[in-house]
Formats: C-alpha cells, sequence, structure tokens
C-alpha cells in the first residue's frame, strides 16, 4: 500500500520536474547567448590589441601574429600615459572631495531637521532638471581666465566635479534613512553633541555608502566626455583617457590607429574593472538601496 | 470620465479594463496639471503673506526698539554689540562696511552695473567697442584696443545684484537678531556668546557647519551658472557677437521667436523633429530596457539556476568598462568594414539594400540608425535594471507566490498579478529618472552615432537624424565657428520646461507612496 503511495508521488513528481528541466534548459540557453552577446565587445577589444599586422579593422577577430606592438607604440609614441596619469589623478581626487560633499548634503538631509529643509530639497530637484553642461558656458569663460583650461585642465575639471556633486545625494540618503532614529536619540540623552552623534556614531556604521560613493567618484572622470572637452580644447597635455582616444576613432585616424584604440582601450578598463569588481558588492547596495528609497 | 463601481469594474473583460484604465490615466491628466498650478498659486500665496509679514515685524521692531535697536537700522550689528555679542556684532558691521565699499568703488558694483545697460532692450552689454587697426606710432604697427568684455560685464553685474540681494537679506537678519536680544534681556535672561555661538556650530546648528561647503559649491557651480545661461538667452551671444572682439547686446525674445518660426529660416521644423525624436528615443530606451531587465533578473533568480554570481558578473562587466570605450568599439562593429558589419554584408537582401541607397554603412540610414541605438541601448542598459530588480525581487514575500500556487496560478499568472504589478508600485520613481536620464543621454547617441546621418544645419551646427536635443545642444556651443549660444541656452531653457512638466504630471498622477517619514 505504502509502496503504491511513492510510486504515484514519484509518478507526478517527474512530470513536474521534467518540466521545470525544460524551462531551465531554455533558460541556460537565453543565459549562454546573452553570456556571449556581453562578453564579445570585449574579447574583441583584448584579442585586437594584440594583432601586430595590422592598424586598421579587420575581418577576423583572432590575431594571426599576437604581439605587444601596440602597447608599445602607445607609451613611447603618444601622450597616452599623461592621459592616462591625468585621469587617474582626476579620479582620486574626485574620489575623496566628492564623498566629503555628499556624505555631509546627505547626512544633514537625512538626519537633522531645519528650518528651509525641504526647500534646499526642491531647490536641487529643480536645479538638477536643467542641462547640466550648459553652465559649461560660463565655467570655462571664467576658468580661462584663471588659467584652469587646457594644461591645467585636469584641476580645473577636480573643482567642477566635486563643487556641485553634493546635488547627487540621493542614494547616500537613501541609506542614512534606514539607520534607526532611537540610535542618534540614545546617544543626545547621554550627552553627546550632534557632531559626536555624527563622527561616533553614524560614520562607524556608514561604511558601505562611503564605500560606495568613493566607488562612484573614482570612476566618474574615467568615462566624462561632455564636460571635459569643454576644458580640454584639443590640448593633448591636459587630456583625459576619454576625450584623447576619441580622436583615434575619427574617420582619418580610424586607418592607423584602431588597434592602439583597443589596446588603450584594455588599460584604461584594467584599473576600473579591477576596483569595481573588489567593491561590486557595494555597488549592488547602492543600486538597489537607491532605487527602491528614491 | 464617469467612474465605473466596483461591481461594473469586474464585469469588464480584460482589454476593457485595460482601456477603462488607460482612459482613467489619460483624463487625470488635466487635472493634474490643475493641481500643480493650484500648488504652485498656493506657494506664491504663502510667499506674499511671509513678506507680508516681514514688513510687519520691521515696522513694530523699529516702534517699540530702544535706541540700539534703532540705530542697527543703518549700523549693522550696533544692537549685537550693544546687548555684547561683539562677535556678531563685529561681522554684520564688517559685511556692511565691504559692501558700501565695494559699491562705490571706480570699477566696482555701480561701475559694472552701469556699463551692463541692464533690461535695455536693444542696448549692448558693455559700452566700449574694441578698436580694431589702430595705428600705435610708437611701435610702429598696427593694434587692438581692447574695450569691454561683455561676458565679464554681464557676470560681474549679476555677481553685484546677488551681493545687493545678500546685503538686504543680512540687513533683515541682524535687525531681527537685535530685537531678539532686547526681548530676552527684557525678560531677563543671558544672551549667547561668541564662544556659545562657535560651539553651538557642532551642536544644534551642526546642519550649517556640514552644508557650509556644498552649497557654496552648489551655487557658484550650479545656480550662478544657470541664471547665467537664462540670461544669456535673451541677448544675441554668438560666435559672431562674442563679447571681446564685438559686443553683444540685450534682445528680449526676439530669438524665441526665431525658435518658433516653421517658416522658411526658422529653426521650428527642425526642433519638432529633433524634440519628436528625443521623446521616442526617451520612450523605447527605457521601457525595452526596464521590462527585458527584468526578465533577465527573472531568469537568474529563478530556483534551480546554478552560478547566479557568474551570470551576474559578466553583465556587471558592462557597467565597470569606461563607457567610451565599448561604446566607440561597438559602434566601429557595425561599419562596413567592421566584424558585424560585414558579416551582415554577407546576407545578399542587406548588402543590396545598402548599395541601392548608397550608404557607406549601416549608420547612413536614418531608421536603420534609430533601431541599431536602441538595440545597443539595451546591451548598455540591461545590467542596472537586472541588478535593481534582483534587489526588489529578494523583498518580495514569498508567501504571496506559495498562496498563488495553491490556488493553481500558472507562472505567467504569478508574474503579471504579483511580480509586476509589485515592481511597477515600487519602481514607479526609479522609471521617471531613468526616462528623464534617456532624454538627456548625451553618452550613448555622442559616442554611438554621433548624432549622424547628417541632414542640414541649424543653430549653427550641423543636424543629424539621431540628434537628440542634448547633443544637438552640446554641438551647438562647442566645435563651430558658428556657435549659438542664445540658441542653446533657449532649447536649454525648454528642455528644463519639458522635465519639469512631465515630473509634475507623473508625480501627481502615479499614487505617491514616498513619505520619507514612514521608513524610521
Amino acid at each position: 500500500m505504502k509502496k503504491q503511495n511513492d510510486n504515484k508521488i514519484k509518478k507526478t513528481g517527474l512530470g513536474a520536474k521534467a518540466s521545470r528541466r525544460i524551462s531551465n534548459a531554455i533558460i541556460y540557453f537565453i543565459l549562454i547567448v546573452i553570456t556571449i552577446v556581453w562578453l564579445f565587445p570585449f574579447a574583441g577589444i583584448l584579442l585586437e590589441s594584440f594583432k601586430t599586422e595590422t592598424n586598421m579593422q579587420t575581418p577576423y577577430l583572432f590575431p594571426k601574429e599576437f604581439g605587444f606592438d601596440h602597447y608599445v607604440k602607445l607609451f613611447t609614441k603618444t601622450d597616452f600615459l599623461k592621459w592616462f596619469g591625468n585621469t587617474a589623478i582626476m579620479g582620486v581626487a574626485t574620489a575623496v572631495l566628492q564623498t566629503v560633499f555628499i556624505l555631509s548634503m546627505s547626512y544633514v538631509l537625512s538626519r537633522l531637521r531645519f528650518k528651509g529643509r525641504k526647500g534646499l530639497m526642491n531647490m536641487m530637484l529643480i536645479l538638477g532638471m536643467f542641462p547640466g553642461f550648459l553652465t559649461m558656458i560660463l565655467i570655462y569663460k571664467v576658468f580661462a581666465d584663471a588659467g584652469l583650461t587646457e594644461k591645467m585642465a585636469p584641476l580645473g575639471l577636480i573643482i567642477v566635479y566635486c563643487a556641485s556633486s553634493a546635488m547627487g545625494y540621493y542614494v547616500s540618503k537613501g541609506f542614512f534613512d534606514t539607520i534607526p532614529k532611537s540610535l542618534d536619540e540614545a546617544a543626545r540623552v547621554d550627552g553627546a553633541t550632534r557632531f559626536q552623534v555624527f563622527y561616533k556614531v553614524i560614520m562607524p556604521l556608514s561604511k558601505p555608502i562611503v564605500i560606495y560613493t568613493i566607488l562612484m567618484g573614482f570612476m566618474a572622470p574615467w568615462g566624462d566626455f561632455i564636460l571635459a572637452s569643454y576644458l580640454i580644447h584639443e590640448n593633448s597635455q591636459g587630456m583625459n583617457v576619454a576625450v584623447g582616444m576619441y580622436e583615434w576613432l575619427s574617420r582619418t585616424n580610424m586607418n592607423t590607429h584602431y588597434t592602439m584604440f583597443c589596446a588603450a582601450g584594455v588599460i584604461v578598463a584594467i584599473p576600473v574593472v579591477a576596483v569595481f569588481l573588489a567593491l561590486q558588492k557595494y555597488y549592488v547596495e547602492g543600486v538597489t538601496g537607491g532605487a527602491v528609497k528614491g | 470620465m464617469k467612474r465605473l463601481s466596483d461591481l461594473d469594474y469586474l464585469k469588464l473583460n480584460k482589454w476593457q479594463a485595460f482601456w477603462y484604465k488607460f482612459a482613467l490615466f489619460i483624463c487625470a491628466i488635466p487635472s493634474a496639471i490643475w493641481k500643480g498650478i493650484k500648488k504652485l498659486g498656493g506657494f506664491f500665496k504663502n510667499c506674499g503673506v511671509a513678506v507680508k509679514d516681514e514688513f510687519v515685524d520691521i515696522g513694530s521692531t523699529f516702534k517699540r526698539g530702544n535706541w540700539a535697536v534703532r540705530l542697527s537700522f543703518f549700523i549693522f550689528g550696533f544692537g549685537n554689540l550693544f546687548y555684547g555679542q561683539i562677535m556678531r556684532g563685529i561681522l554684520f558691521l564688517l559685511f556692511e562696511i565691504v559692501f558700501i565699499v565695494y559699491m562705490v568703488l571706480p570699477s566696482g558694483g555701480i561701475y559694472w552695473l552701469a556699463k551692463g545697460n541692464w533690461f535695455k532692450i536693444g542696448s549692448t552689454i558693455g559700452t566700449v567697442q574694441p578698436q580694431k587697426n589702430v595705428y600705435d606710432p610708437i611701435t610702429d604697427q598696427y593694434i587692438t584696443i581692447w574695450g569691454d568684455d561683455s561676458v565679464k560685464v554681464m557676470l560681474y553685474g549679476l555677481l553685484t545684484f546677488i551681493f545687493i540681494f545678500a546685503f538686504i537679506y543680512t540687513w533683515r537678519l541682524q535687525v531681527k537678531q537685535c530685537r531678539i536680544c532686547m526681548d530676552i534681556t527684557a525678560k531677563g535672561k543671558k544672551i549667547r556668546s561668541g564662544k556659545e555661538d562657535m560651539k553651538s556650530l557642532l551642536d544644534d546648528q551642526f546642519h550649517k557647519t556640514l552644508l557650509a561647503l556644498p552649497l557654496a559649491g552648489i551655487l557658484a557651480f550650479t545656480v550662478l551658472p544657470i541664471i547665467y545661461m537664462v540670461l544669456i538667452a535673451f541677448t544675441s551671444y554668438d560666435a559672431a557677437h562674442d563679447g571681446y572682439s564685438n559686443l553683444f547686446s540685450w534682445v528680449g525674445f526676439e530669438h524665441f521667436n526665431e525658435l518658433f518660426n516653421f517658416g522658411q529660416g526658422g529653426l521650428g521644423l527642425t526642433f519638432g523633429e529633433i524634440l519628436s525624436w528625443t521623446l521616442m528615443w526617451a520612450f523605447f530606451a527605457t521601457f525595452t530596457n526596464y521590462f527585458l531587465g527584468m526578465f533577465v533578473a527573472i531568469m537568474i533568480n529563478k530556483k534551480g539556476i546554478k552560478i547566479k554570481k557568474f551570470w551576474r558578473t559578466v553583465l556587471v562587466m558592462t557597467i565597470a568598462i569606461p563607457q567610451f570605450v565599448s561604446l566607440l568599439y561597438v559602434s566601429k562593429l557595425f561599419t562596413t568594414s567592421g566584424l558585424i558589419g560585414r558579416a551582415l554584408e554577407q546576407i545578399p537582401f542587406i548588402h543590396d539594400w545598402r548599395l541601392a541607397n548608397n550608404f557607406v554603412s549601416l549608420w547612413d540610414s536614418p531608421t536603420v540608425a534609430k533601431i541599431l541605438l536602441i538595440v545597443i541601448n539595451i546591451w548598455i542598459g540591461i545590467p542596472y535594471i537586472m541588478l535593481m530588480a534582483t534587489g526588489i525581487l529578494m523583498n518580495i514575500p514569498q508567501d504571496l507566490y506559495e498562496s498563488a500556487k495553491i490556488d493553481g496560478a500558472s507562472s505567467v499568472q504569478q508574474f503579471t498579478k504579483i511580480t509586476l504589478p509589485y515592481m511597477l508600485f515600487v519602481t514607479g520613481p526609479y522609471l521617471l529618472t531613468s526616462f528623464v536620464g534617456n532624454l538627456n543621454n548625451f553618452n550613448v547617441i555622442y559616442l554611438l552615432s554621433g548624432g549622424n546621418p547628417i541632414k542640414g544645419t541649424a543653430g549653427g551646427a550641423s543636424v543629424g537624424h539621431t540628434d537628440l536635443l542634448i547633443t544637438w545642444l552640446f554641438k551647438m556651443t562647442l566645435g563651430s565657428t558658428e556657435s549659438k549660444y542664445y540658441m542653446a541656452s533657449i532649447i536649454g531653457i525648454l528642455v528644463f520646461l519639458v522635465v519639469a512638466i512631465l515630473s509634475l504630471i507623473v508625480y501627481n498622477v502615479i499614487p505617491s507612496t514616498r513619505n520619507e517619514e514612514d521608513y524610521k
């Protein structure tokens, strides 16, 4: 009797199992296709950078001869090292300063209550609706007079990136909002000043959001094209990687610089990807948290 | 529109219910706009009341104040000094002295304001034109004697206006403080000393300390340039009138007419075309990413799928690699000499079509370029949505699915009845921000197609079929000898209006769930 029952269960179980297997197989198939599609360009860049036989686009993917020619050329015949250095400096400086700006703004808006708080938030919301780079019409003029363009563009760009960065307070405010208010109150009852609450109670709890903000600050200059191209004004000494490498793929330079672009792309990607994958956990927390809490 | 009762609503079939809801949404838009206007009206009314209250308070302060308080109406901080707040008093006094000195200096505030010809339509900004080719007997050469620079004249004028506002505000602030000092002393209580003031900056005034730096940054690098940009829309600032070799002038709304002129020589038609493509792009870019990204997230999170972390990392790689590297590379893949372009060439149909239209590459066809942009944008956008959706999916209470299963719901039903409504509910505000983000998605368009194929020139820059407003703006302000800065700032203002109206509608139509004090 018992055996019969078992059989029955097994039978229905098998049916469900089979259908689940089929659907899983389909999903695996789709995921593998996605993986190929998503990794194809990266594999392409990597492989093309090792092609020694040509500087142009070729109809095949795998190099006929592997070699580091383009990498050598990159560092000896172009200003790439200078661009890379500029961008790295900007990345580090922006990471530090931007974190200070964003964290103070979001902490104040999240955990302190004062007159004009709502007005401040509305003001930043409205300001964010203007196309941001139009501010560069004026900023370029002023910076040109102050000597912060062309050769000195990296310094000017650091100022531009950081000065208004506090307007991007949303994600970290969402984080601070989740820390229970009772912690502050307990500390206040014990006689802590607001500064001590900030410094000794909340900051130690905020490691994830600090790292997230640093990560975002570090990555911003590597991808920025639009603001940088205003201040740099085609001066090779002050370029960041994006502006410098953009020219290599123009119609006139394409046939002599294409593989070099790929080599440079690999070198640019290495530090960013390394930092990013190491801190991926914090990034994911930031994205998911920020989207839900606004 | 007439609302159906619950009973009538349940009688509708699926399509009717959908259209019913859709019609409700459309009908809600006018009232949402009306609500927004009413809110704005209420805001102005409140402002008016506040200003009136201020004046009443100033009057009563002067009436019942003692001589020290009355004197501080003219000498800043006198009341503070009188009541022993030495530090505040000195700071206020210093501010007044600096202001007066700045205004009356030979090249100070009044000088710059006079040069600016503010609000006089038709007159130049700055008064001295540069004199070109003047013979200089000392060096025996022809030189240029530089005059005013309109850009600078306008900037200093604007700064002076801001300084004047600050002056009025500070005057009001110190009058109020003197009155408070008087009231406190009358009650026999002690007034805060300078030392206590400093201490309070780390305690109950801590927000001022923290906000000082970020706010100064925003004021100097966002608020000021944006006000300046808005002003430029009313001038004739372009490459020919660049301010220093040729002054530009106030023109009022003249250039707005140029933009809305749909006939010959006007920009109306181009602007309309670009705006409609921008909206279309934002719509497709947002929703294709949203649904496909959610789909991918559900697949990865499905029970029984292994190495979840691997699939996620593969997708996250796209976020990590700087966009200009991957996008520029991908755009070249689709040219005729690129790998994918070449592969597509092998298909006779595509090859013939290309030759028949004289296209050098796929990017030369407006329609194909637009489709390519949307498809490649999926490649860029899915990872973000996937990450976000993963977080949200994990938050959906599992017992909802359990009970649905017991009731015999299929997995499709589970998706449409549980997952989708939950996602839409939670990510409503996110959809809006990402729509706005796509309206201004400079990187994807500029790096992939550069706005090409070109269809003509407008506003002193070449315009392509795939140009968004934002890339058109960029071309207008950079890299052209015919830059029309005034047109760029007019379009900037219009972009702002589009975004603001959209946000206003969406926030009033979507049931707002975001009361920020809720989750504490």
